[in-house]
């Protein structure tokens, strides 16, 4: 177990050394159990390792790498516009969210800003791929409590969006369709009004999971005080999204950011919760999936005409300097760091991804819990691994 | 359950408006923490920029990396951690296979590079560098919405620094990730083993001397394609030509 | 033919006897195939096809006409799949697992009758047998998880132990009332006392349990859940988190046993449920003691069969699983009070009228 902090072990080791002294008829043998990286649970190539004592995890210890694939190197070797191909994936549920800090950043440091109508229009894709990829958590946390009915539903519900983004974007993962300075093209004739039943298709998923997974008793009992995280500790380890407003703090940066989008144009609100359990998080994204509806509604009913595309040079030179833009993804706060010397290429982009901080804090969240709950509370946290191992 | 939500429509709304003075105000609360750190830390910090309404960036010396922690955290309410980097300011030897158009191995560039890296001087970024290897951090304000970020010059090959995990314990993995990728050591870490890698990797891959062997091996399809539009300006011509 | 094997009845309890080996040996034989299989099919497909619906996709469409042959195209998968022995494992016990399993699946069978005469065994104490054949289960599942040598397996083999020893007991309590009501073991009379109950002296309809021992029906559909080890009590095989408990290292054909046993079990206690609580193999309106009964009764009971199955499927497709320690307090805490108070509630209502 070289991944294992030795000290960690020496101390599991001298308690357990100590417990048996006390009682030796009692003594059992802590048991090592692998959770992964192949495992049903981990959707992705996540690694726990769990001591446990009985069904009590002792400690917990994620291993991650298996997907890493080494963007912030391969970034450095590749021209602006084409770091957004890598960046899609990733989190590839929410892919064109991706682009959109990367672009700001770039338009920040070429001092390019987009048209009202590309603004809206990323506005809008920025809100669907939101509700593609929370949609398929809201079905998911169902689905690793043991109740598989809910993942259908995401699955088909989620495909009308995701048809929405295709129709628009040509991709119906990766999109690639943000520019530096606007968006590749003008959304197509009759989309709006497609994506208006869109809309109220996922709102009647928004009901039907409140019927069929909130107000279950089993999950109440299951979700409940379990996996609760203070919002100082959350802070500090960098929790964000709806992981940290499930803990009560209000913090939007879609509200309180105030980067190229055009969310503070709109009629929406925050929503908190003050427990910090994993109930909290499933009910905030739960109401954040409705809101994002609420959102694009407004967004396709304001989208002004012009162009969709700013005066950029047809070879993309970022002048030197450095810029930092973090936006409000569906996982959390995902930002870029670009260092750029003038160059076609970024010198050094550093990519913070939000599931890797909400993700690190589970070494202190899983001690004490039990094995159930250590995949009730990983689901809640909702990481996808490509926003993990980048 | 009692939905909680500080900011309601109204409140949007208000911060639309009053964007402009929003603006400023800003710019006073990151001058306001630029003088508190100054404040706290004294001859530790070293430069500060603030780009008006926009960011602020601070850098202070590597003696005073975990003290800067502290007083944001304690006295600027920066509750919220960011993340923990680091970045390579020597310019990559193998030229414009890997981040340069101007290609440092052979002309006139690779002297300009030798010297550079003689005098130890770097072309560096915002709030300026001496030393090679710079950290890089990012702390919040979830209340005053505000964030900053740190840096800090390390000196030599395999730098040392001191860990932030007693201040901000999510920083534990991006060291670990700093450490792997760049060769920062962090004292006082208490894990500090492999995060994304093989646990018998060799080698720091972001460094900008470790070479991405695709590219060494296949040119870099990114400066051949570029073509210039007709009629378009003749200020990236070079390219063009040198494929 | 029906009243001999009526008349053997009496003889039943002198044990082995050379006419009552052979007559119960074709009785199982033509029984399995003649009747379990094609009713084995039927429930499967309604099952798959409810169950689909439910999740609003189409479920299995492609082999046969709307899709009725599934069955036998999954019997042929697994039996193409490598059969993987874990290196580790114990092979002999690993190997007799999802025999041990099954035999405890068929075993409970025997005692359900389908009609006046139509049945395997007529045992005087055949509801007690049920119970006892069906608690052979557990040591099939513990052999399973002990001897694949992988700590889920272990996990999951140790969680389904406890849960199956302590949903055992709410199982055996809820039976109870309807034996007391009934006044025997006896699975056949236990119908026919169904079938010629009254309710406040009208007899109309029977009296089938369900009307007097509801939190007795309630009790025994929540712990033949937990029997069956399926949601919401399927800690054991939770497959997010210790992937599919005991089962894990199984693969081909003794995974397609424990499969078989599972749905088979669920059908089965779908039987039993059936015949202690809705009257059986009987109607209301017909003479119980007609021979018509012995060729309309089967389908009359996998009506019924479907109807339980239904439920258990329901709550099955619908529920999230519950931690292995409050489905402990749920057994112990609830559902063990309660069934020893229908028991007393009974005694005493018995006692009275």
């Amino acid at each position: 177990m070289t991944a294992l902090g030795d000290t960690r072990q020496l101390a599991y080791i001298a308690g357990q050394a100590s417990d048996a002294r006390v009682n030796v008829e009692l003594e059992t043998e802590g048991m090592t159990l692998n959770i992964g990286p192949q495992h049903p649970a981990t959707h992705g190539t996540l690694r726990v390792i769990v001591k446990l004592d009985g069904e009590r995890v002792v400690a917990a210890e994620p291993v991650m790498g298996y997907m890493h694939r080494g963007y912030e190197k391969l970034s450095e070797v590749r021209t602006y516009p084409q770091v957004t191909t890598l960046v899609n994936r990733i989190d590839w549920l929410g892919s064109f969210a991706n682009e959109v800090p990367f672009i700001l950043a770039a338009e920040r440091l070429m001092d390019v800003e987009a048209p009202p109508r590309a603004q809206w229009i990323r506005t809008a894709l920025f809100e669907l791929s939101r509700i593609a990829n929370v949609v398929l958590f809201l079905g998911d946390m169902g689905v690793q409590l043991g109740a598989v009915t809910p993942v259908f539903f995401a699955f088909r519900d989620r495909e009308f969006v995701l048809n929405q983004i295709e129709a628009v974007t040509g991709g119906r993962f990766h999109p690639n369709f943000d520019r530096i300075g606007g968006l590749k093209d003008d959304l197509p004739k009759g989309w709006i009004e497609e994506t208006k039943g869109v809309l109220g298709r996922i709102r009647t998923f928004c009901d039907e999971m409140e019927d069929l997974v909130t107000g279950n008793e089993i999950f109440q009992a299951r979700t409940r005080g379990i996996g609760v995280i203070p919002a100082d500790v959350g802070l500090s380890y960098g929790l964000s999204g709806a992981n940290i407003r499930a803990s009560g703090v209000d913090w939007d940066l879609r509200r309180d950011g105030g980067v190229g989008l055009v969310h503070d144009q709109l009629d929406w609100k925050v929503w908190t919760h003050p427990d910090g359990d994993s109930f909290a998080r499933y009910w905030v994204r739960l109401q954040e999936v409705r809101e994002a509806c609420d959102m694009v509604d407004q967004l396709l009913d304001g989208i002004p005409s012009g162009p969709v595309m700013a005066k950029v040079p047809r070879i993309i030179k970022v002048p030197a300097g450095e810029a930092y833009v973090e936006t409000e993804n569906p996982l959390g706060v995902m930002g870029y760091y670009v260092v750029s010397k003038g160059d076609l290429v970024p010198y050094r982009v550093k990519i913070r991804s939000a599931s890797f901080n909400n993700i690190s804090i589970t070494p202190w969240l899983l001690e004490g819990t039990y094995v159930p709950d250590v995949i009730s509370i990983l689901a809640s946290l909702y990481f996808i691994l490509g926003d993990i191992d980048r | 359950m009692i939905p909680l939500s500080s900011a309601d429509a109204e409140t949007v709304d208000a911060e639309a408006t009053e964007e402009a003075a929003a603006e400023v105000a800003s710019d006073e609360q990151r001058d306001a923490l630029v003088a508190a750190l100054a404040d706290a830390l004294g001859d530790g910090l070293v430069e500060s920029h603030v780009e008006p309404g926009v960011d602020v960036w601070v850098r202070v010396t590597a003696e005073a990396w975990v003290d800067a922690a502290r007083a944001l955290r304690d006295r600027c309410g920066m509750a919220y951690f960011g993340y923990l980097s680091a970045i390579d300011w020597m310019p990559s030897p193998y030229g414009r296979d890997m981040d340069a158009q101007v290609d440092l191995t052979a002309g006139d560039g690779a002297d300009d590079a030798a010297d550079e890296a003689a005098t130890g001087g770097y072309e560096t970024g915002v709030a300026g560098g001496d030393t090679r290897f710079q950290l890089l951090a990012r702390v919040h304000d979830p209340v005053g919405h505000v964030g900053i970020t740190v840096k800090a010059d390390l000196a030599g090959d395999r730098p040392e620094a001191d860990s932030w995990i007693p201040v901000y314990p999510g920083a534990d993995w991006h060291e670990r990730e700093a450490w792997e990728m760049f060769g920062i050591t962090f004292r006082d870490h208490p894990n500090q083993v492999h995060l994304y890698l093989p646990s018998h990797f060799e080698g720091n891959p972001l460094r900008k001397d470790y070479p991405l062997l695709a590219r060494r091996v296949k040119p870099w399809p990114g400066i051949v394609d570029v073509e210039l539009m007709p009629g378009e300006d003749d200020e990236d011509e070079a390219e063009g030509d040198e494929s | 033919m029906g009243s001999v094997m009526g008349s053997m009845t009496d003889t039943l309890t002198l044990a082995v006897e050379l006419a009552w080996w052979q007559q119960t040996g074709i009785r199982a034989v033509v029984g399995l195939l003649a009747v379990l299989l094609p009713a084995g099919t039927l429930v499967y497909l309604f099952l798959f096809k409810m169950m689909s619906f439910m999740q609003s996709r189409l479920g299995p469409m492609e082999a046969g006409p709307y899709g009725s042959l599934q069955l036998l195209a999954e019997v042929g998968k697994f039996l193409q799949k490598e059969d993987i022995l874990p290196r580790k494992a114990d092979r002999v016990v690993f190997k007799a697992a999802p025999f041990v399993v099954l035999i405890s699946t068929f075993l409970l069978v025997l005692v359900i009758p389908a009609g006046p005469d139509a049945w395997f065994i007529d045992v005087d104490t055949g509801i007690f047998l049920a119970l006892a054949v069906s608690s052979i289960s557990v040591i099939g599942i513990l052999m399973a998880g002990w001897a694949s040598s992988s700590k889920y397996s272990l996990l999951g083999g140790l969680r389904a132990a406890g849960q199956l020893v302590a949903y055992e007991l709410p199982l055996v309590l809820a039976v109870m009332g309807v034996v007391i009501q009934a006044g025997t073991l006896n699975v056949q009379d236990i119908v026919m006392s169904q079938a010629n109950g009254e309710i406040f002296g009208w007899g109309g309809i029977g009296n089938p349990f369900i009307l007097t021992q509801f939190v007795g029906f309630a009790i025994f559909l929540v712990a033949v859940q937990a029997e069956l080890t399926q949601p919401p009590f399927d800690m054991p095989v939770a497959e997010s988190e210790i992937v599919t408990g005991y089962l894990t290292e199984y693969t081909g054909l003794r995974f397609l046993l424990f499969f078989i046993g599972e749905f088979a079990t669920a059908g089965i206690f779908a039987a039993l449920a059936a015949t202690l609580f809705l009257g059986g193999w009987y109607v209301p309106g017909l003479d119980p003691t007609s021979d018509l009964f012995n060729v309309i009764g089967p389908a009359i009971l996998l009506g019924k069969v479907i109807l339980v199955a239904f439920l258990i499927f329901w709550f099955r497709f619908t529920y999230p699983r519950f931690r292995e320690d409050q489905l402990q307090q749920l057994a112990w805490k609830v559902l063990i009070p309660l069934s020893l108070a229908n028991i007393v509630l009974t005694g005493v209502l018995k006692v009275v009228f």
